[in-house]
């Protein structure tokens, strides 16, 4: 899960890692006395989303007095911030991050990610730090270190040391380096991250290294044990439909076709949304309804579909092993009975009882075309949105 | 002849009484598959199903019972403590049905299996059958059918999908494995690869793909190398937008990593035949092997 730039800092000092003094705001009043309270000359005023390049979009703006932080926060709670992440569609600011300003020497980029082909930890490090690195990877890759460690055998030294070489700071600094750098990897495992990457990394006129920006992705699976977690959950940052779909257990995505899809397994869903693809329309969305598609999860879905203006057609894909299909077809027919369904749905339900739900789907009377496979199926549904 | 599990592959239960293990363990029992004694803790001297002995942990286990592998459905969150478990005991085949292991814990039990004599199948999948012999894990057994073709895959019902049509196409399967949906998991698709490569029933390979990590790339080269037996690819996810988790924790474009026409490509160009889409896997098999 995503979480903001102002909770990772709090994940970050709650671990001894020092970041500059700030204050999250509301409104342009809160920013006015926080630019007070810090009492530092000038301040950052950065719009609080999830999403990265906040920088480039005018989501982060240099304040000199109380004056022109209120004004900037007020400019910026609103706003519609279309960052190179966001999508064109873009976040809505509803929170800005007031920071204290600091002498910057030097900027670096520092990541911890985790590395799926050798099962580690990898640092990622650049003396470039500030700029995109994506474009820094791209076009100099040579400027970019990746160390990964063996969670087995854990941090060492000599780790660290080739990190601090290549950024090629000066040899006093090494022990404030290596200081953050292993309280950055025991704070990485300790609360279950995927993703920490500090963007810049700054050393300041004081000599000592700064996060100045902090992007943290939490391992969804990990909040069993970190119930803190939840409270991180920021649902105005989310897409509604998603999360409503979440809190009765469904996995929904939203995306910009018409055909609404209903598939059980997500390996089947994201190929049902391929299928459709090549017959010529786009899918709405990726669904799951997972192993147990009863009517009242069904009916769920339904509603999650029809909520998406966008849908001119349903295609239900349903491969039943466990879970029988006349039992899905039962529950498909209810739901759509329920809710007074008008869109053509398409049906294709294999696996076992196939035969007795195709009977049912047919005899129910309702707006169903029953698809032969998922190819048929998938072209039925096509053909229908297309006109 | 298939690969790792056959009629004669003893199974034990780890979470034999939870909610899920009793229920698919009763399952693999109706299939046929040895299932020789399970384990939850405090549960020790009683009786699953009236017939299978429970005992408190694998050491106990053992010493009454030879056993080949084990499949785990203890709670993500203790998931990895019982894994680590089938390791120590030295169980030759591991399969963690478990979804939603933390990653952390999956990075640990990662290393413990590099230094160990276990396979591991999983997290977060289907598990493994030998049509008509052995079922360790929770997909249908009836649409299975003893044939030709080893099948590899990253899901679920996709797979049972690929399976079906395999099985009414007349090509049937050896030994099917879901090698799970993780960005982490216990073996990728080249420990299977090889393993089917030396199978002599085994006439051709299905490995069905997703987005996110490097997978599907790394197996192709193995393909290319080493592999003399057709393989079918597919992928799934190509109407998957970059940056969103597509079900599966491991199915996620991140980074401009982990595309499916990045994937397709590498595929093809080490000689693997592409299924365009789902409906056709049967179909491009059958043009693998010239029938």
């Amino acid at each position: 899960m995503d979480i903001h730039e102002y909770q990772a800092k709090e994940i970050l000092n709650n671990h001894n890692i020092k970041t500059l003094r700030s204050v999250l705001c509301r409104n342009g009043e809160e920013a006015y006395k926080a630019y007070q309270t810090l009492s530092s000359p000038v301040c950052a005023v950065k719009a609080q989303v999830h999403a990265g390049g906040r920088g480039k979009a005018g989501g982060v703006k240099i304040a000199k007095s109380a004056d022109e932080t209120r004004s900037i926060a007020e400019k910026m709670i609103g706003m519609t911030l279309v960052t190179a992440q966001t999508g064109k569609e873009g976040k809505k600011v509803r929170k800005v991050l007031i920071e204290e300003g600091a002498e910057i020497i030097k900027e670096f980029y520092l990541s911890l990610t985790i590395d799926r082909k050798t099962a580690s930890i990898a640092f990622v490090l650049s003396a470039e730090g500030g700029m995109e690195i994506e474009e820094v990877s791209k076009n100099a890759p040579e400027k970019i270190l990746t160390v990964p460690i063996n969670p087995g055998h854990g941090l060492k030294s000599f780790h660290m040391l080739k990190m601090f070489l290549f950024l090629g700071i000066e040899k006093n600094l090494y022990n404030d380096f290596s200081n953050l750098v292993s309280l950055l990897y025991d704070t990485f495992i300790k609360e279950d991250m995927s993703m920490l990457e500090i963007n810049p990394l700054i050393l300041t006129g004081a000599n000592t290294f700064i996060p100045l920006d902090a992007k943290i992705i939490l391992d969804d699976n990990a909040s069993i044990r970190h119930p803190y977690f939840n409270d991180f959950i920021d649902e105005d940052e989310e897409e509604p439909l998603e999360v409503k779909a979440k809190s009765v257990g469904l996995n929904y995505i939203k995306l910009d076709g018409n055909v609404g899809c209903m598939v059980n397994g997500a390996g089947l869903a994201m190929a049902t949304m391929d299928t459709i693809k090549e017959f010529g329309a786009m899918p709405a969305n990726f669904l799951d309804v997972g192993g147990t598609a009863d009517a009242k999860r069904v009916e769920t879905a339904f509603n999650i579909l029809l909520s998406d203006k966008n849908v001119k057609g349903i295609f239900i894909n349903i491969f039943g092993g466990i879970v029988k299909c006349d039992m899905v077809a039962e529950g498909v027919v209810a739901a759509a009975k329920n809710i007074g369904l008008k869109l053509p749905v398409v049906v294709r339900l294999e696996g076992t009882n196939a035969d007795i739900a195709a009977k049912i789907i047919e005899s129910s009377g309702m707006n169903f075309i029953v698809g032969e496979s998922l190819a048929d199926g998938a072209k039925k549904i096509s053909d229908i949105v297309n006109g | 002849m298939s690969i790792l599990v056959n009629k004669n592959t003893n199974v034990l239960v780890q979470g034999i009484t939870g909610k899920e293990g009793s229920f698919h363990t009763l399952k693999c029992l109706e299939y046929g598959t040895n299932v020789v004694a399970g384990v939850t803790p405090f549960k020790g001297k009683t009786l699953f199903n009236n017939s299978v002995p429970v005992y408190n942990t694998i050491d106990e286990a053992k010493k009454e019972h030879r056993i080949d592998a084990t499949m785990v459905f203890v709670p993500a969150g203790f998931a990895a403590s019982s894994i680590v478990e089938a390791i120590e005991a030295e169980i030759p085949l591991i399969v963690c049905i478990t979804e939603g292991i933390p990653v952390m814990d999956m990075l640990n039990v990662k290393n413990a299996l590099n230094c160990s004599k276990s396979i591991m199948i999983g997290p977060n999948c289907p598990g493994i059958i030998t049509a008509d012999e052995c079922k360790i894990g929770i997909m249908p057994g009836f649409i299975h059918k003893k044939g030709k073709i080893g099948v590899l895959s990253r899901s679920g019902t996709l797979t049972y999908e690929a399976v079906n049509q395999l099985t009414k196409a007349g090509l049937g399967e050896t030994t099917c494995i879901g090698i799970g949906g993780d960005p982490i998991i216990g073996s990728p698709f080249i420990t299977f690869l090889k393993m089917f490569e030396d199978d002599p029933e085994t006439k051709a390979v299905v490995m069905i793909g997703e987005i996110g990590g490097t997978a599907e790339e790394e197996a192709s080269e193995f393909i290319k190398k080493n592999m003399k037996k057709p393989v079918v690819g597919f992928i799934a996810g190509k109407t998957a937008p970059a940056g969103k988790r597509m079900g599966h924790a491991g199915a996620i474009i991140s980074g401009g990593v982990g595309t499916a026409p990045a994937k397709l490509k590498t595929m093809e160009k080490n000689g693997i035949f592409i299924a365009d889409n789902p409906s056709v896997i049967a179909e491009t098999a059958k043009k693998a092997l010239n029938l």
